[in-house]
């Protein structure tokens, strides 16, 4: 038996590692990675509650999120590329065309 | 320390690992790499907590499907080694004492609401029949929405990676 605690623990860390990651990387690419993470992170918890509490919608949630995530994957990477074919940098640093 | 506890550590540890290993690496193939390895092991969590359906779809869609669209995305854009740039005095001013209060809060939560409550092995009735009878009787119209959602990613995925047509190039 483990606890409920440890679950959400493990969730919160892999969320946490994912904002880190989110606001100190600087390629365009691995910023969108550190995303996924995030979305990783909450997944769990939605399964270790779905067990916790023995709903089984909790799953169809976590399913719902891997369509959502896919989908944003796809326009993303697809933003990815444009951004690359015009800026010819994947550094979101110099990705500043809003900057005043 | 039963087995379960030990599995659920072992999955923990590749899990925070492979986490920490995708902010530690510079270049983003590694860090594709280590996300793969983290949701390999997020699939075992899964099927620790009974949820076989969610591992199994974690394994096909995240680690395969999303993942191998990253890598090829890496290979085609050919992203080379990250720059080191300085971050902003703004960020570390905030960031810190934000993130050290927003920890403290979460395990003050965590650990007063649900300190003894254990989850057992393969707790979840996750019988495949039931599941179906959720997704495709209960959650019926949410299913079919997201059918339309990747139907309009896919044309936008399109239209946005393809090549601007000559002469409108800015």
């Amino acid at each position: 038996m483990v606890p409920l605690a440890y679950y959400l623990w493990l969730s919160g860390i892999l969320f946490a590692c994912g904002v880190v990651g989110f606001l100190i990387k600087r390629n365009i690419i691995t910023i969108f990675m550190s995303i996924e993470l995030m979305l990783n992170g909450v997944n769990l918890s939605f399964v270790a509650f779905a067990a916790h509490w023995q709903v089984l919608a909790g799953q169809i949630f976590v399913f719902f999120v891997m369509v959502v995530a896919a989908a944003e994957a796809a326009v993303g990477l697809a933003i990815i590329i444009a951004v690359y074919r015009t800026r010819e940098t994947l550094n979101v640093d110099q990705v500043n065309l809003l900057k005043l | 320390m039963n087995f379960h506890l030990i599995l659920f550590l072992a999955f923990g540890a590749i899990c925070v690992g492979g986490a920490v290993n995708l902010l530690a690496q510079r270049h983003p193939i590694n860090s594709a790499l280590s996300l793969i390895a983290v949701m390999a092991a997020l699939a075992g969590e899964y099927l620790l907590l009974g949820a076989e359906f969610v591992a199994a779809v974690q394994v096909i869609v995240y680690a395969g499907a999303i993942m191998v669209l990253f890598v090829f995305v890496i290979m085609l854009l050919n992203a080379g080694e990250e720059e080191e740039t300085k971050g902003s005095r703004v960020a570390i001013l905030l960031g810190v004492p934000g993130t050290l209060t927003g920890s403290v809060l979460m395990s003050w939560v965590v650990l007063r609401r649900s300190g003894t409550e254990a989850v057992a092995i393969g707790a979840l009735p996750g019988h495949p029949r039931e599941i179906a009878q959720l997704l495709f009787h209960d959650f019926l119209l949410p299913f079919e929405v997201t059918s339309i959602l990747i139907l309009i990613a896919i044309m936008g995925a399109v239209v946005l990676a393809s090549k601007p047509p000559a002469g409108k190039v800015d």
